[in-house]
């Protein structure tokens, strides 16, 4: 299967999207090159504002662009733009609900050998405790272009979540239509259901194939929109698989896992297993060696779901 | 400055005292201190320079201005009020359950409120973003942003410094509060930003001192600002601290206490008897 890293769609899907919105502004903290901003940097440098190591002040200048009615997105690492940065983004972006998207990569573990300073497994926790923001985790290339060009029309603080770590193209370019705030159901099942969001939704449909060799019919949703989430879709399989496992490359306090928990706990609880980064730092190697020592692939999710139906 | 349009300025801005006063004695809390301090250069910014229509606050043209030591509040609302933008009346509903007239301004709900701020720092690069933006878009309007001494001391404001500088935001033009106090204590005693003028020298600002409770000085300063070309300019202003209110003035203690009745009274008082005294 062809891969992509969802930051390169992201950078890819900026130079589309200046072809139509000549309002656009992308700003970076000196990160342009590892971000891929620097592909809409080198097409429209006239729209492209380096802000340098500056993150604080680059969210704050990109709230007084949007206040002005421009559409601007605000680049750098996930550990910079949710950690550094939170209360910027919470009181200059969040609070007057600006109109800012925030773009950033080398999101989880999969950052790979610069180990657990740059590392952010925080991010999604951080993010959805922010009234009105909204958070997206696109799974591969197809959704993370068609989410950049769908959320540049929606108005509001959006906080976009993309990987370092080329990941399988597994929707359909051709057919693909996102939809905010919408759950994809991408296999069906009714033994129980594996919810996953960013890079691990290719690790659950691989885990979710492996399983039906074994008779075990997992039902897989993605949730590309973790704020607001899809209730519906997650209370439905609830109901119809009766467990629930959710995978995220993410820690397990306060992400995707989190956000299912709250809903199924008000309205229709069922056990749920999470998979994700148990409270811990990671630490350097290389990536795919640490998705693998941190259960983030499709064995374990595999393992797990056995597990959970004590098979 | 014409003696006519500066008599107007004083009497307004005693005007804007006593709405600052009304406002954090009706709240029971609040920031008298700051708010008195940047009183007249709020009056003369809004009276006598920028470009705004109270009729339409969201006009896209307009003058811009950040308040970014948002707990001044007061002082922007009592301005804002009297220039029209809602009514005097609605001072004294400062920090009530219900009033749009929050502790720190919030830009969507008061009218004329450029941007929300109070996270001090943080109003700078909002202002930068304006600023840039109308750059950008080939626009002629003006980008001011208020910030106190003691707020000077978050490193964001000198990540702003060095950004509005690097794209040379001659549209900019921010406002340092001198009034030497913060919560704590002294600035210079509390953590010393000084020599202020030095610093934004070095971060390639051009850097304007003055007399804050001086309007023949406040508008020659905000005059030679409009004519830097390729770098923001930076007015710094030795104010006094609860300028205006006898025993207000340049004590730490009135930083963030609402006065009580007999207080309130006495504030009161005086700022009428000069009112009286410029309207004669």
């Amino acid at each position: 299967m062809e891969k992509k890293a969802t930051r390169e769609s992201y950078g890819e899907a900026l130079v589309m999207l200046a072809e139509k919105r000549n309002d656009l502004v992308v700003l970076d903290a000196d990160l342009a090159a590892a971000t891929k901003t620097g592909i809409f940097k080198k097409a429209y440098p006239d729209r492209f504002f380096d802000c340098g190591i500056a993150e604080a002040n680059m969210m704050g200048v990109a709230a007084g662009v949007a206040s002005t009615g421009k559409l601007v997105f605000a680049s750098t690492f996930a550990m910079f733009a949710a950690g550094r940065a939170y209360e910027i983004i919470r009181n200059s972006i969040g609070y007057p609900h600006l109109n800012v998207k925030i773009g950033a990569t080398h999101a989880g573990i999969s950052v790979g050998e610069d180990g657990a300073t740059h590392q952010c497994n925080e991010d999604i926790a951080l993010m959805r405790t922010i009234p009105g923001m909204t958070v997206i985790n696109p799974a591969d290339d197809v959704e993370a272009k068609a989410a950049v060009l769908a959320m540049a029309d929606y108005v509001g603080p959006t906080y976009m979540r993309f990987g370092r770590l080329a990941a399988p193209i597994f929707n359909d370019k051709d057919t693909y239509k996102f939809e905010l705030g919408k759950g994809v159901q991408l296999r069906d099942g009714d033994d129980i259901t594996i919810v996953a969001t960013g890079l691990m939704v290719a690790q659950a449909l691989e885990a979710a194939d492996a399983l039906k060799g074994q008779s075990i019919n997992a039902r897989v949703i993605n949730i590309h929109t973790i704020k607001p989430i899809d209730k519906d879709i997650i209370i439905k399989a609830a109901k119809e698989t009766g467990k629930i496992v959710t995978v995220e490359e993410h820690s397990i306090i306060g992400g995707l896992g989190s956000a299912v928990c709250d809903v199924l706990c008000e309205n229709y609880p069922v056990p749920v297993t999470k998979i994700g980064v148990m409270d811990t730092f990671g630490h350097s190697g290389p990536a795919a060696a640490l998705l693998e020592e941190f259960g983030l692939c499709a064995d374990n999710i595999a393992n797990t779901v056995k597990k959970v139906l004590g098979k | 400055m014409d003696a006519t349009l500066k008599k107007q300025l004083e009497i307004t801005a005693t005007k804007v005292r006593m709405g600052v006063i009304e406002g954090v004695y009706n709240a029971k809390s609040g920031h008298p201190g700051g708010s008195l301090s940047v009183a007249d250069v709020l009056t003369y910014l809004y009276f006598a320079k920028m470009n705004v229509d109270p009729k339409n606050p969201q006009m896209p043209e307009r003058d811009r201005l950040v308040l970014s030591k948002g707990h001044t509040a007061p002082a922007l609302y009592s301005v804002l009020a009297n220039r029209g933008f809602f009514p005097v009346d609605d001072l004294k509903t400062l920090r009530h359950i219900g009033s749009k007239l929050q502790g720190h301004p919030v830009m969507n709900k008061v009218p004329g409120v450029d941007m929300s701020t109070g996270s001090l720092g943080q109003g700078i690069s909002a202002a930068c973003g304006m600023a840039l933006s109308g750059k950008l878009s080939n626009e002629f309007y003006k980008v001011y942003a208020v910030l106190g001494d003691g707020e000077i001391e978050e490193g964001q404001v000198w990540e702003a410094a060095m950004f509005a500088a690097h794209y040379q935001l001659d549209n900019l033009v921010a406002v340092v509060d001198n009034n030497g106090l913060q919560i704590d204590g002294r600035i210079s005693d509390v953590m010393s930003p000084y020599p202020i003028d030095e610093k934004f020298k070095a971060f390639g600002w051009h850097v304007i001192s003055i007399d804050a409770h001086d309007f023949d000085a406040i508008e020659k300063a905000f005059n030679e600002a409009e004519k830097i070309s390729g770098k923001p300019t930076v007015i710094i202003q030795r104010s006094i601290k609860g300028k205006g209110v006898s025993f207000m003035e340049d004590q730490v203690s009135w930083h963030g206490t609402a006065p009580n009745e007999e207080q309130y009274n006495q504030a009161m008082t005086e700022l009428k008897a000069h009112l009286a005294e410029l309207e004669k």
